[in-house]
C-alpha cells in the first residue's frame, strides 16, 4: 500500500472552476509561484462557457504549509471571480481507483 | 508526473462534496475501559477521565486536519467505551450517575459531541451492575449533554429478555419525563438493540465492545446525496440499472471513508477498526433517504412498494460498499431515522408513513425504529410492546434492530417535537391505542428461535 507514502503526501490537485476570461490562470499559477509550489501537470477544457482547469502540483519545497496555501488560493479565487480548490491528491486516487 | 485521473473524475469527486453533501458522519474512537475497573467509585471515575482524555487528546486536531488535506467535511468526532455497566459493576444507581457525568466532562474536555457507551448488555439477563446502569439511565441521561446510552435486550443466539424490554418502556418513559422541558430529548439519546454490533461508530448505539483492542477508529460515512442524484440520472432505466447506479456511488462514497479511517488511524497511531456502510441522513434538504425511494417512483416514502425501494437500495449499498473497504461492520445499511430525514419527516406530515410501515421497513434496513416521537401519554407497556416487536424481527432475522423512541411528555398526535441541530424535529406518530400490558409482563425470556441453533 503505497498510502502516505512521503512523494504522494506532496501532491496536492488545483482545481479551478469559473467563468472563463483574461487572466485565470496567470493569477492562479502566480500564487503558486511565490510559494514555491512546483506545478507537475496542468489541463484545461472550456465546457460551455466555464473553464475548467486542474493542475497537479507538488508542495515538498513550498514555503508555507497546505493550510495556508489553501487559503492563498482560495482568496486569490476570490479576487478573480472563479472558484479555486485545493485537495491531496489521495481524495481521487482513493475514489476513483482501486 | 502526468495526473493518474481525468479531470472528469475529479470534477465528480468536488460535485459530490460541494453539491451533494457527501461528507464523512463520525470518525469514532473506540477506547476501552477495563483496565479502569475496581476500586472505589471515586478513583474509578479519575482513571476513566484520564484515560478517555489522553487516548482522545487528538482526535478533534487529527480529525480537523484531515478535512483539510482532502478537502472533505467530517461532521463529528466521537468517541465510543466499554459499556460501563461492565467496568462498574456492583455500584450504586448513584454512582452510575456520577460515572456518566464523569464521561460528559471528558467528552466536553476532548471536544466530541457524544460520547457512547454507558451501555448494558443484559439480552439473557441482569446482573446488579446492569441493573444499576439501567435504573441511572433517566438521571443520567438528563443531567448530562453529550453522553449517550444503549442497552442490548435480544440476540439471536439468547433470544429476547422480556423482563429488560418491560423494564425499558419504564426506563424511557421516566428519561422523557426527567426531559420534559426539552420534549423529552433524552429519549434520543438512548437506544434498546437487538444484536447489537461492537464497533459501531453511530450514535447513539455506539459502544467499544469485549472482542476490541484497546483503542480503535472506526468511521461512518454518510451521502444519500450523493445516491439521489445518481438515481435521477436514470430516470426510466430497470432494476438492474438501477441498482447498478447505486453500487458504483456507494462504492465512492465508502472509498472516502476508508481513506479517512486510515488517514486518523495512521495520524493518531490507533489501529483502523471498520468502515460502517451507512446511508445516513441529516435533516438537510437533499440528504434524505425518503427522498431516494420517491425518486425510484413512489409517489410518497411509506406507500405501498416502499419496502421493496429500500430493501433494493439497502443491498445495493452494501454491495457497493464492502468493495471498497478492507473492512466492513457496524450497522451498515441505510438508515431510517424521522426525525433526521426531511423526507420522512414530510412523508409523516402528508399521512403516507406510519409507525407500522416503519416497522415493516426495518425488516429490511439497518436500523430500526429510530428517532419517533409517540404522544406522551403512550403507556410504558405500549412501548415496551414496540421494544419487543423490533426484537423479534432483528432475532429472527439474524439482523441488527433497534428502537430510539420519544414519547414526548404532554404532546400528542400531529404536533411536532423540536430537538434541534443533527437530530432534527420529528412530528407525534399515532400508536395504536390497544394495550398489550398482559402480553409484556409476563415475564421470563421468549426463547432463542431455531435461527440460533447453527452449530
Amino acid at each position: 500500500m503505497l498510502l502516505f507514502a512521503d512523494d504522494q503526501d506532496n501532491r496536492v490537485i488545483v482545481t479551478v472552476l469559473g467563468k472563463d476570461k483574461v487572466g485565470i490562470i496567470a493569477g492562479v499559477t502566480g500564487v503558486l509561484a511565490q510559494v514555491n509550489a512546483n506545478i507537475l501537470d496542468i489541463s484545461q477544457t472550456i465546457m460551455q462557457e466555464f473553464l475548467v482547469m486542474v493542475m497537479l502540483v507538488d508542495i515538498s519545497r513550498c514555503h508555507v504549509d497546505f493550510g495556508t496555501l489553501k487559503n492563498l488560493l482560495m482568496a486569490k479565487g476570490e479576487e478573480i471571480g472563479v472558484q479555486v480548490n485545493a485537495q491531496h491528491e489521495e481524495v481521487f486516487r482513493f475514489m476513483h481507483r482501486i | 508526473m502526468p495526473l493518474s485521473f481525468s479531470s472528469s473524475e475529479i470534477y465528480e469527486t468536488i460535485r459530490m462534496v460541494q453539491m451533494e453533501n457527501l461528507d464523512i458522519r463520525t470518525i469514532t474512537m473506540g477506547i476501552s475501559l477495563r483496565d479502569c475497573a475496581g476500586g472505589k467509585p471515586g478513583r474509578l471515575r479519575q482513571r476513566v477521565y484520564d484515560k478517555i482524555c489522553r487516548c482522545a487528546q487528538n482526535l478533534v486536531q487529527t480529525g480537523v486536519e484531515i478535512e483539510q488535506d482532502f478537502g472533505i467535511p467530517i461532521v463529528n468526532k466521537r468517541i465510543s467505551v466499554t459499556p460501563v455497566a461492565l467496568i462498574a459493576d456492583g455500584y450504586s444507581p448513584e454512582d452510575f450517575v456520577q460515572l456518566a457525568q464523569t464521561l460528559d466532562r471528558a467528552a466536553e474536555t476532548t471536544g466530541v459531541n457524544f460520547l457512547g457507551g454507558f451501555s448494558a448488555l443484559v439480552h439473557k439477563g441482569m446482573t446488579a451492575g446492569d441493573a444499576s446502569l439501567i435504573s441511572a439511565i433517566p438521571s443520567a441521561l438528563s443531567t448530562t449533554e453529550r453522553v449517550c446510552s444503549s442497552v442490548n435486550v435480544a440476540t439471536t443466539k439468547a433470544g429476547i429478555n422480556m423482563d429488560a424490554v418491560a423494564l425499558m418502556g419504564r426506563i424511557i418513559k421516566e428519561t422523557a419525563a426527567l426531559t420534559a422541558d426539552r420534549d423529552g430529548i433524552g429519549c434520543a439519546k438512548l437506544v434498546v438493540f437487538c444484536n447489537v454490533p461492537e464497533d459501531n461508530p453511530f450514535m447513539a448505539g455506539a459502544f467499544h465492545g469485549v472482542g476490541e483492542p484497546e483503542c480503535v477508529i472506526n468511521v461512518g460515512v454518510s451521502g444519500p446525496g450523493v445516491v439521489l442524484r445518481a438515481i435521477q440520472k436514470h430516470p426510466g432505466a430497470d432494476f438492474g440499472t438501477l441498482a447498478t447506479a447505486i453500487k458504483q456511488t456507494a462504492f465512492k462514497i465508502t472509498r472516502m471513508g476508508e481513506l479517512v479511517g486510515r488517514a486518523a488511524s495512521h495520524k493518531l497511531g490507533v489501529p483502523f477498526g471498520i468502515v460502517d456502510l451507512s446511508l445516513a441522513p441529516t435533516p438537510a434538504i437533499g440528504d434524505s433517504v425518503a427522498d431516494i425511494l420517491e425518486a425510484m417512483g413512489l409517489e410518497r416514502c411509506g406507500t405501498h412498494g416502499t419496502t421493496a425501494a429500500l430493501a433494493l437500495l439497502n443491498d445495493a449499498v452494501k454491495k457497493g460498499g464492502a468493495m471498497a473497504s478492507s473492512y466492513v461492520g457496524g450497522l451498515s445499511g441505510a438508515f431510517i431515522p424521522v426525525s433526521e430525514d426531511a423526507g420522512m419527516i414530510a412523508a409523516v406530515e402528508a399521512g403516507a408513513l406510519s409507525l407500522d410501515k416503519l416497522e415493516a421497513m426495518t425488516c429490511v434496513c439497518s436500523v430500526g425504529l429510530d428517532m419517533i416521537a409517540v404522544p406522551g401519554d403512550t403507556p410504558s407497556e405500549t412501548l415496551a410492546a414496540i421494544i419487543a416487536d423490533e426484537a423479534a424481527i432483528g432475532m429472527i432475522n439474524g439482523k441488527t434492530t433497534a428502537v430510539r423512541i420519544i414519547p414526548a411528555p404532554g404532546k400528542k398526535e400531529g404536533d411536532l417535537v423540536e430537538f434541534g441541530g443533527l437530530l432534527g424535529r420529528a412530528p407525534v406518530m399515532k400508536v395504536h391505542p390497544f394495550g398489550a400490558a398482559a402480553f409484556v409482563t409476563r415475564g421470563g425470556r421468549i426463547p432463542a428461535p431455531l435461527q440460533a441453533l447453527t452449530n
